[in-house]
């Protein structure tokens, strides 16, 4: 930690709060009603999206699974119209047609989060392959769970990527559980890190309850990646503190792993290290805190106050060209 | 000037004129590199464009498909070759839920100008696994646009307009008709799509139909001709976006309707088109609408058992005498 500026060190802890928050937030305004349709929640895995996401440049692109609010929050640095997208408002970064599981921000590096599991990976793969035809230094990332290395695009894509040198990196946001399924009942290996053999790209692990590690593993395979030198595999182990969805009573989540999970919440973990080396003083941190809360309060009343899509557009955007005819016929 | 080439070949040319005038068209398929594709589509454009452009992939339809969108997302126009059409069946998530979807699930941020070329059609010998035709699962999906040539000249130009559009859009090319030459005329650069082209002209009977089905169509009007059935063929080259004023405007001549389509009858996209004839055009017709299609089948791979399988010239004026004796 001693390498590191406070004013970095504040930044991460600035960030992981936010992400908390507007989960928080987010979760909370789904079991109000206030928010539709499916929410699925990063609480608990701050530590993998801050880390990471605080390697990229703003110029750097990323592809995010359904559980991606956080990423989205990150890249795009705007929380009110990511929060007015969950709210399926005319103000999102999608107008209100995608939702939480579509939040995308082009113009930010956000190529968008993702309903099918995997969908991502061959997505993240194209940007990387274009900044590979183009020569722009741009590194491409995908996130996704434990539950997507079992898709046939992960295995597909990582060998095209290695293949070819492409400069990405595939983050596994591995929080043992696909829905339900707890990942080492449906794979052989003890990592899933380890696939990356399979390969011939390095595979590493880290503790995503360290958000430092995470960033400094991250920082790692971004600059292999922007040297040419290919991909790599990061696989992050993290706790969902919440079932798959927001309501999901979630019997099938020991009590030992939620108990763990909050024993390492990585928040926790960092205002601790930044008490004990005296990076920050416990006032300074709650200020910080309430900064964000503050923050994450108005994007709230941004996104509730904000006019829903006029109902006369529902057939815009299925065509760029020719959208009347294609739609109508 | 006015040459004589075969479709593959003007594919080719459209690929290799469209490479040079935009960059950041790109190419993605199995074998297209020293092979120059499975059927040729891409012979001598390795050597042209270099392997930054013509991107031989590994058998990996679902990555290199999901891998074109993502190049898309960034302003490539990628050109996505599957060696056939029913290998859909392994790469349908990136062209349903992702090409087809993020321009509308963006709310617009995002455009999609990708061209997934696949070869289709009955007729080869190939078995069910290599015969089918799926343009109305295509057609099916908001959000694709859907083209079907059955000329040279079509078939270059209404690719060159689809590797231009900002659209998703399918290109489905039969197989049999690769080889079959015709003139093509280098003056008309490109035909926008949502354009039918009216290839014979009649007063008795409008045949619907595209793809190979056209030239099966025109030697069915030949015979029906001889009989005292004047018919009008329509080829509508693209299913999505659809000509309708072409149809309109023929079915309102001739007042009689029949679509002729190779891909299996029941939910093919005949369906479609004689739904929408019989709801917007009831009073102008003096006979219900006949489907013309293949039977309800996999396709088999015995010769004889194939060729039972989808519409001829013999079936086609049948049903059509048929339809103009009710």
């Amino acid at each position: 930690m001693q390498s590191y500026d406070k004013n970095f060190l504040m930044e991460v802890l600035e960030n992981l709060w936010t992400v908390r928050k507007f989960e928080e937030c987010a979760k909370d305004s789904f079991l109000k009603g206030e928010i539709k349709g499916n929410v699925h929640v990063c609480l608990g895995e701050e530590g993998a999206v801050v880390g990471a996401n605080m390697a990229l440049k703003p110029s750097d692109y990323i592809a995010v699974s359904h559980r991606g609010h956080g990423h989205c929050v990150m890249k795009s640095k705007d929380v009110d119209h990511a929060m007015a997208e969950l709210f399926g408002k005319e103000t999102g970064f999608c107008h209100g047609r995608g939702g939480s599981m579509h939040v995308t921000k082009l113009e930010s590096g956000l190529l968008g989060a993702n309903g099918i599991v995997g969908g991502g990976i061959p997505l993240a793969t194209g940007s990387a392959l274009t900044s590979k035809i183009d020569g722009d230094g741009a590194v491409s990332v995908s996130f996704f769970g434990d539950g997507a290395t079992n898709q046939g695009c992960f295995h597909e894509c990582m060998n095209m990527a290695a293949a070819w040198k492409l400069p990405i990196v595939y983050f596994i946001e591995d929080n043992q559980y696909a829905v339900s399924v707890n990942i080492h009942t449906v794979v052989n290996t003890e990592t899933l890190a380890q696939r990356a053999q399979g390969y011939g790209i390095p595979g590493v692990v880290v503790d995503g309850t360290d958000v430092l590690a995470v960033y400094e593993a991250m920082s790692t395979a971004v600059e292999r990646a922007r040297n040419g030198e290919g991909p790599t595999l990061i696989d992050c182990n993290v706790y969902r503190f919440t079932g798959h969805y927001v309501g999901d009573p979630a019997a099938y989540m020991s009590e030992q792993y939620l108990k763990e999970a909050h024993e390492k919440d990585v928040i926790e973990k960092f205002k601790a290290k930044l008490l004990e080396e005296k990076v920050a003083t416990a006032e300074e941190m709650d200020a910080l805190e309430a900064k964000v809360a503050a923050k994450i309060d108005e994007a709230k009343k941004f996104a509730v106050e904000s006019p829903a899509p006029d109902k006369s557009g529902v057939l815009d955007y299925n065509y760029s060209m020719d959208n009347e005819r294609s739609v109508a016929r | 000037m006015i040459r004589k080439v075969t479709m593959i070949g003007a594919i080719r040319e459209a690929i290799d004129e469209e490479m040079l005038r935009d960059q950041n068209v790109i190419m993605l398929g199995e074998d297209i590199g020293e092979l120059g594709g499975p059927f040729g589509s891409c012979k001598g454009l390795l050597d042209k464009y270099g392997a930054n452009r013509i991107i031989q992939t590994p058998i990996s339809e679902w990555g290199f498909t999901g891998i074109s969108v993502g190049a898309a997302i960034r302003g490539k126009r990628p050109i996505a070759e599957l060696m056939y059409n029913d290998f859909i069946s392994v790469c349908l998530d990136p062209i349903m839920n992702q090409a087809a979807k993020l321009h509308y699930m963006t709310g617009g941020q995002v455009k999609i100008p990708m061209v997934l070329r696949a070869p289709c059609g009955t007729g080869r010998r190939g078995a069910a696994q290599h015969s089918q035709n799926m343009e109305a699962l295509f057609a099916h999906i908001p959000g694709l646009k859907v083209v079907c040539p059955s000329t040279p000249q079509d078939a270059k130009c209404l690719l060159k307009s689809a590797i231009r559009d900002d659209d998703p859009v399918v290109f489905l090319e039969h197989k049999l008709l690769y080889p079959q030459k015709a003139d093509l005329d280098d003056s008309i650069e490109t035909i926008p799509l949502g354009s039918a082209a009216v290839r014979r002209e009649g007063t008795d009977l409008t045949i619907l139909t595209w793809s190979r089905q056209v030239n099966f169509a025109l030697e069915a009007a030949e015979a029906l001709a001889a009989k005292g059935i004047s018919v009008e063929v329509v080829d509508l080259r693209s299913l999505v976006p659809l000509d309708w004023d072409t149809i309109q405007k023929s079915v309102c001549k001739t007042h009689h309707a029949m679509v002729v389509e190779e891909d299996v009858l029941r939910c093919g996209f005949g369906a479609e088109i004689a739904a929408q004839v019989g709801d917007e055009l009831f009073d102008e017709l003096d006979a219900p609408v006949r489907r013309v299609g293949a039977l309800n089948s996999s396709v088999p791979f015995c010769a004889d058992l194939e060729d039972e399988i989808f519409p001829n010239p013999d079936r086609i004026a049948a049903e059509a005498e048929k339809l103009m004796k009710e």
